[in-house]
Order: C-alpha cells, then structure tokens, then sequence
C-alpha cells in the first residue's frame, strides 16, 4: 500500500470535510470558497507530478495510478475548478448552501477520479456511486419545483440504472468468477467467452454505464434534468459526468472485454448501433427546443453520440487500433472546454435575464459583444467548425474511426453534424440580429468572465495548435497499448 | 526566396479584421481606410509574386513548409503554382474592391470589414494551401463570415438565405471531410502534392477511389455550384449585400472549380475519366437549365445569380472535357467570370443603392439618368455573353475549343455544339436586361437618381480594364494557368 500515490484523492476528500467543518465556524462564505479552491489546485499539483510514473495496480489490484488515470484527475480537477469560478454570481440563489454546494461538487470530483482510476467492478461501482450521490443532491439545490423534480427524477433513474449496472457485474462475475478487470480477461480465455450470461451482463453494463453518458435509448433524464438543475451544475453534470462515464468504458472494456477480438468486436457493433441512434435523437430532438438548457440537454446526447463512434472504432478495430482512444479523450478534452464556456456563458447571461429562453437571448450581441462573442465560438466549436477545438476533435476521433473502416459511421456523423448546425445556429441567430428589448449590459463579476476566457482560449488553442493535447492523449493511453 | 510571401498575402486581411475589431470608438472612416489597406497590401504582394513566378520552372514556387500537427502527420505547408496563383490574384484583387464597393455601408461597420477582411483570408487559404487538412479549415472558416455578413447586412429573407447557404455548405464539407478522411488513410498522407504524384499507387483497396472521388466531388459540386445541387445560390446572392456577392460570384464559388481540379482530376484521373461523360451531361443540363430559368428572372440580382450557374456549367465542361486547352479554358473561365460577375453585381447593387428599385419591370429608360452606369454595366453584359476583345470571349473559346477537339470523353464534339446553343440563351438575357433597365422612355421618377461617383468610377474602371485586358491578350494568363494544367494533364494522359 502506497499512500502516497493517493494523495490527489486524499486532499480532495480532506478539502472536502475541510469546508463542511469551516462552514459550520466561518460566516464569511468566500473563506470557503477558496478553501475549495486551493484543494482543487494543490490535488492538481500533486497529480501533475505524478505523471509518468505508471503504476498499473494499487490496493490490492483495486485502483490505478497510470497516465490514464492521472489524465482524467486533471481533466476533472480542472472542470470543477472552472465550474466553481463560474457560479461566482450563480449560486446566490442558494446562498444558504453555499459551503454545500462546493464540497458536494469536490465529493463528486473525487467519485469521478476514482471512477477513472479503478480497476475492479466493485471499486468502480462505489466510486460511480459517489459521483451519482453527490450529483443528486446538487441538482436539488435550488429547492424549487423543478429543481426538486429534476432531482427525484434523477435519483430514481439513477438507482435504476445502478441496478442494472449491479445486476450486469454481478452476471460478469457469475461468469468469470473475478471482480479484478485483467482478471476476468483472464479468466474469459480459460473458460471462453461464449456463455450467454456473460453477454447478458456486458450488456447491462452497457445500459447501466450508458446512462451515465446519457446515450439513447438510456436518455431520458436528461432533458427535465438539464433543465431544472441550477444551471452550473447542469454544466458540471454535462461535462463531468460524461468524462467520468467514458473513462469507466475505455477502463472496464479495454481491460476486461479488450480480448478476444470476437468479444470486442461484438460490443462495438452495440457502441456503433448506440452512437448512430443518440446522434440522431440527439440532433433532431434538439431542433424544436426553446429553452436553451434543454437545447444543450439534446445536444450533448448527440455529443454522446459522436464520442461513441470512437468507442465502435475502439471494439470494432480493436486488433489494428493504435489510437482510438487518444481521439476519444482528446474530444473529451475538447467538448468540457466548449460545453462548460457555453453554460458558464449562459449563466451570466441569466443572473441578468433570469430566463433560459432562447427568445430571451435576442440582442445579446449589442448589449454584451463579448459574452455573445465566446457563446457563438463555443457554440461554433459545437457544430465542429475550424478553427475552434470541436473541429479538431472531430476530425481527430472520425479519421481514426475511417481508418478502421467505419466509413459508413463518419459519413453519418458528419451529416449530423451539419443537422446541429441548424439548431446551434439559431442561438446565434437570436443574439446578434434580433433587435434587443433593451440596451442594459449583462453584468458579471471577474471570476466567471475569467472562466468563460479559459474556456474560450482553451478552444482556440485546441483548434489551432492540437498537437501537444494530442501527444498527452497519446501518452495518456499507451496502456491501452497492453 | 526565403521570405514568406504567401503566409503574409493569407494572414494579412486577418490581421486587419482584429485590429478593426478591437478599436474602441466610433471612427467609421477609419475603419474603411485600414480595411483599404490591409487588402490592398495583399494585392500588391500578389502581384509582385504574378510577375515573379517563374513561368518556366513550373511546379509549386514560394512554398512554405513546416510542421503543424505531429500526431495527425499535418503540415502547414502552402505554395502557389500556375493553377492557384491568377485565382490568389484574383481574391485579392476582388478582396480589395469589395472594399471600395461597401464604402457606403453605414450599418454597424466594424462588424463588416472585420468579416469581410476574415472572409478573403480563408478564401486566399484555400487557393493556397496545400496540406488537406489546412485546406479543409480553410474551406469550412468561410462559412462563419459568409452566414453573419448575409443575414445582417443582406435583404430580403437574409435569415432563411444564410441558413440554406450554411446548410448546403456543410452538407457538401461533410462529405468532403469524409472523402479527405479515406484519402489520408488509403495513402496515409495529407499532403495533396504527394497524393497526387503518387497517383493511384498510393491507393490501397481500403476504400475504393471511385467512392472517394465522388464524396470529394460532391463537396465542391455545391460550391461550384452544380445542377442539381445549386439552390442555394440565387438566394444566397440575392439577399447578400453588394460586396459579399461580389465575393460570392467573384471568388467564393470558384473555389469549387478549383477543388475539383486540385482534388478529383489531380489525384484520380482514372475515375475523373470514367465518370467524365456523367459529369459532362450534368454541365450541360446545368448551362442550358440556368440560361433558361435566368430568361425567367425578374430581379436583377436573381437574374445575374442564375446566369451563375449557367456560366459555372462551362467550368464544369472545360474541367472533365479533360484537355489541355480545355481546362486551361475552365481556369480563364474562372478567372474571367469572377471578375465580369463581380462587376455586374457591383453595377447591380450600385443600381440598386441608388434608384432603390430592383425590379426590372420597374426599371427603364435609365440610360439617359446614369449614363456611366449603363456603359459600364453594358460593358460587362456584353463580357458575360462573351463578345470578342472580353476575357469572357477568350475563355468561352477556349472551353469550346478544347472540348470540342478533345478525344478524351466520346461525343465531345456533339456536347460542345449543345453547349454553344447556351451562348445564344446568354446573348438573350443580357440584352433582355440591358433593355428593362436602360432603355425606352426616361421616367420621371428618376430624374434625381445619382451617377457613379469618383470612388465608384475607379473600382468600375479597373474592372473594365481588366476585362479588356484579359480579352485582348489573354496569354497573360493562359500562359500562367498552362504551366499548372499541363501536368495535371498529362496524368490524363490526354
């Protein structure tokens, strides 16, 4: 046992209780914030600095502290750390839960870390559930009907699908008799992979995990979800949870389903299936939407699709595949920037308008040009347009899926992609050409304004410059490489 | 030639549309006068770089090279040869007067130059890079300008116009991304210059060319654009302000004509062969079906815009007629229906501006009110419907010429003498137009319309004269444009 290599995870959780403990004493709620902060940033240190010393197995064969992992802690320290900044103004309206607020998104982050560094189905499972917990209760945070709505419906779709998932674990373990990933890969050579029960449960996980990435026909919490959330946590549960959700599916289905390729390449058809309904459904579901929580809603289910297509390439090509996954987590880099700047975007822009009307948006581009500005290149970044980073990311995940011939699956996304057009285009419509009701400025204070900058400039450096986070994606999943 | 003249010519007009946008203040004119100059610097580089192209040595000259994106294999690589380089001109050229055009915009002006400078550098990048993907950012950046400029400062439903124009546009990308996808895999190579020289040796059976041809072809059969892909057009170039018509008609939609030679003919002349006759047939419903239905048109800027796609069917002609002499032909055709075409719409829009009718059943008699007007919008009608001593002239003949003697594709000679019959459709409606609008009684009404004022008369003027020059000796270009075709065609083999 080497503790150390925990230590990310342990200030988290430390930081976490930290600010629970200080709440109760400190009535200046800002102590608390940076408090939160701080961890955030101090965990993340300690995770850059363990980058590169791989260490496939720790507790007993229970977690991992590879590049992998250490990636993904990166990537989710720095979503909830932009996600913090971002509810500056927001989250005055739960200012009695403030403190609650921050360390339920620090909880939730340490679920999501754990979830991409577990190696085992039970850690796994209980790492999901401390994400999933946490998230329910942060959905119910504003206490109004809908957000009490959104949240009961959340809890209760989520329990089902942690029972699926459960069942589906429980299945893979009657058939294998392991709970360690490797071991069941292990364990499926010895006794071949052809059992019906074994099928049965790597489909329930499928379900149960494509819940998580809110991927058809396991969506339909997220609409009235997305919509009665306060909206920074929509942000956070919109990137987040989908960043946790695919890191868990590289994890679980490289390890322990990687092989033989028959297996692989069954589950990838299942991905490829997936992928084309969600970005279908997504898109043209999106369509007719008019708030524009709920637009984003549909839209990151289509996102959810595009993600997939690399999880097809993933099984389907699994014997020749050298980069797959490096595309996948590079979109996944990608889509938090672009996804969070557009809700930080649409955050500020409702502290003022206290609407999430896409009407309501009109003229935004007279009374604020730069808020309007960095919402138009995320949402351009979002159709998949040069040069911002949801181009490249596109480009990147479909060439590799082309090279393994599923030409036919590109060809698909690419024409969905041009479907979204339509829809995201419309935001941007109502912002700079309808005439605006009035001519008042959208006030922000600077810690979401610097947010939606990283996030923008994040965008354009990945649009333009992509090579160092595709090196880093790369390294991250030499793992995969076995 | 170490200095990178290509990288400045392409990443100046950019440059321009930050500064204007982050200038505080209401200065509009400065904003006109930086916008002036920071094309007109362009301009002049790409003129320098038209005299010293070395017309002997051929091949790609003033190429810039480095490595962009390592993992993806990507360079940003650009270079002009004979092909590209009168089409870099010609953006430049007509990137610099559609700022002289917009001289009278008054709505948000800012905004305007700033997309306007953003558009001609994404539409320079695409004559000028020769990295896929780079070429592929550079063809999809476009669309951003091109949707804002149209639906605010077009007219008319410049809402739906934008939205089409966006659609249709990326419908066509999609399946370009998809064709460039299996192209970067089956030879594992973005770089078009190695694709090309390597032929279809470098094609493994991955996915067939055939496949790849078309989903590349399709792509640029929308910008070009090509029956039956070009509905978005007349709406596009109806609602769009003057300027961005010009740019439009002048160098937007040549980028199509381009691709296809950059692209299908270079990289699959076996399959461009094969499928010539198809695409040949297309032209001609397109030449014939346009002049028709611009016989029909009311508006005077749906008017020009259907005579479009007509004039962009001889482009289609002269390409996959395959010769020598006729796609040499497609590229003056190009060159020359840029230039013509973007003076009829400037004429057009200036029309429009000043008598605030663009309706030609309203029009008439105007000739005697804005004689300067009319003489040059006569000038360009008559370059249009291809009169001797026009570039239209030169190039007309020359696509007839080349595909009438080329034995590449059977009955050539047949499809030629179909395509002259869209001549006579042309001479039809240009003076049909010219008539409406210009002769019979003066109406009162426009008694108290304006002529061209000085700045108009100089972008009118250097247009005529570019026309003229092109028509009287037109070797100034073909010369040029032979020295990229030839060996484009001699992997025809024809």
């Amino acid at each position: 046992m080497n503790l150390a290599l925990f230590k990310p995870e342990i200030i988290l959780a430390t930081t976490a209780v930290l600010v629970i403990l200080v709440d109760l004493f400190v009535s200046q709620k800002y102590v608390t914030k940076y408090l939160t902060l701080t961890g955030l940033v101090v965990a993340g240190v300690f995770a850059v600095l363990m980058w590169g010393n791989d260490n496939p197995a720790l507790f007993n064969n229970m977690l991992a502290a590879d590049n992998f992992a250490i990636f993904f802690k990166l990537l989710f320290l720095g979503i909830a750390f932009l996600v913090i900044l971002g509810s500056a103004d927001y989250e005055n309206k739960f200012a009695s839960f403030k403190s609650e607020y921050y360390a339920l998104i620090l909880l939730s982050t340490l679920g999501m870390i754990l979830m991409a560094s577990a190696t085992d189905l039970i850690t796994i499972y209980i790492s999901l559930e401390l994400a999933s917990v946490s998230l329910y209760v942060l959905v119910s945070l504003l206490k109004d009907k809908k957000s009490t709505e959104a949240a009961l419906k959340y809890l209760l779709l989520g329990a089902i699908a942690s029972a699926v998932l459960l069942y589906g674990m429980a299945l893979v373990f009657g058939s294998t008799g392991q709970t360690q990933l490797t071991a069941i890969t292990q364990s499926m050579h010895a006794t071949g992979s052809s059992q019906p029960g074994l099928w049965l449960g790597i489909v329930m996980i499928i379900a149960g995990f494509g819940f998580k990435i809110a991927a058809v026909p396991f969506h339909m919490w997220v609409p009235d979800v997305y919509e009665g959330a306060p909206t920074t946590v929509t942000g956070y549960l919109s990137v987040g949870s989908k960043a946790a959700g695919f890191a868990v599916i590289l994890r679980v289905f490289f390890s322990a389903f990687g092989t033989p390729f028959s297996m692989s390449y069954n589950w990838g058809v299942i991905f490829a299936v997936l992928a084309v309904i969600s970005m279908i459904v997504g898109n043209v579901s999106a369509i007719p939407q008019t708030n524009i929580k709920r637009m984003l809603g549909y839209s990151s289910i289509a996102q959810a699709g595009y993600l997939m297509v690399g999880l097809a390439t993933f099984g389907m090509a699994m014997s020749s595949t050298l980069f797959a996954e490096s595309g996948l987590l590079f979109f996944l880099v990608s889509y938090a920037l672009t996804n969070l700047g557009a809700f930080i975007a649409v955050v500020i822009i409702s502290n003022k308008i206290n609407s999430d009307n896409i009407a309501d948006y009109a003229g935004m581009g007279k009374r604020s040009p730069l808020i309007a500005l960095a919402l138009t290149l995320c949402l351009v970044s979002l159709i998949g347009i040069p040069p911002a980073a949801g181009f490249m990311a596109k480009f990147y995940l479909f060439s590799l899926a082309a090279q393994h011939g599923l030409l036919w699956l590109v060809i698909i996304a690419a024409i969905n992609s041009v479907i979204s057009a339509y829809y995201y285009l419309r935001v941007v419509k109502v912002m700079w050409f309808n005439p605006a009701p009035s001519r008042e400025k959208v006030p922000s204070s600077i810690a979401p304004k610097v947010a939606l900058a990283i996030c923008c400039l994040g965008v354009l450096l990945l649009g333009i410059i992509p090579g160092l986070m595709m090196k880093l994606t790369e390294l991250a999943t030499f793992i995969f490489l076995g | 030639m170490d200095f990178n003249w290509l990288s400045v010519i392409l990443f100046l007009p950019a440059a321009g549309a930050i500064v204007i946008a982050l200038m505080k203040g209401k200065n509009e004119k400065l904003y006109k006068w930086l916008a002036a100059i920071f094309t007109a610097i362009p301009l002049i580089l790409a003129i320098y770089l038209f005299i010293a192209f070395d017309r002997t040595a051929g091949g790609m000259q003033f190429e810039e090279n480095y490595l962009w994106i390592a993992p993806l294999n990507s360079y940003y690589h650009l270079g002009v040869d004979g092909l590209s380089l009168p089409l870099m001109l010609l953006t430049t050229f007509l990137g610099f007067l559609a700022v002289l055009i917009s001289w009278k915009v008054t709505v948000r002006p800012r905004e305007f130059f700033a997309w306007l400078l953003l558009l001609e550098t994404s539409i320079i990048g695409v004559f000028v890079s020769l990295d896929l993907l780079l070429f592929f950012i550079m063809w999809e950046i476009e669309v951003i300008p091109m949707y804002f400029l149209i639906s605010i400062w077009g007219s008319g439903r410049k809402g739906y116009s934008a939205t089409k124009y966006v659609i249709y546009t990326l419908f066509g990308s999609a399946l370009m991304l998809a064709g460039i996808l299996s192209l970067y895999f089956t030879t594992g190579s973005l770089s078009m210059m190695d694709i090309a020289n390597g032929g279809l040796g470098m094609v493994q059976t991955a996915m067939p060319a055939a496949a790849i041809f078309w989903l590349l072809f399709i792509g640029f059969a929308v910008k070009l654009p090509m029956f039956p892909l070009h509905t978005w057009l007349p709406d596009a170039h109806t609602d769009a302000p003057t300027a961005v018509s010009v740019m439009l008609a002048g160098v937007l939609i040549k980028m199509g004509g381009y691709g296809m030679i950059r692209l299908c003919v270079s990289m699959f002349p076996a399959q461009a062969q094969q499928y010539a006759q198809i695409l040949i047939i297309l032209a001609l419903v397109g030449i014939i079906y346009g002049a028709a239905v611009t016989l029909m048109q009311k508006d005077i800027k749906r008017l020009i815009a259907y005579s479009s796609i007509s004039h962009m069917g001889y482009v289609l002609l002269g390409i996959f007629a395959l010769g020598q002499v006729s796609m040499t032909g497609a590229a003056l055709q190009m060159f020359s229906h840029g230039i013509v075409t973007g003076l009829l719409f400037a004429m057009a829009g200036l029309l429009i501006h000043n008598v605030e009718v663009r309706d030609l059943s309203k029009l008439g008699g105007l000739g005697r009110q804005v004689p300067i007007i009319m003489a040059v919008f006569v000038i360009a009608g008559l370059a249009s419907l291809g009169l001797p001593t026009t570039s239209g002239f030169a190039a007309e003949f020359l696509v007839f010429l080349g595909s009438y003697t080329s034995n590449v594709v059977a009955h050539l000679n047949v499809y030629t003498i179909i395509a002259i019959i869209g001549v006579v459709l042309t001479a039809g409606y240009i003076l049909w137009m010219v008539q409406q609008a210009f002769h019979g009684p003066a109406k009162k009404e426009f008694n108290r319309v304006k002529d061209a004022d000085n700045l108009e008369k100089v972008y009118m003027f250097a247009m005529v004269a570019v026309i003229m020059l092109v028509g009287i000796y037109p070797a100034i270009l073909t010369d040029v444009f032979k020295v990229g075709i030839e060996p484009i065609v001699r992997l025809i083999g024809g």
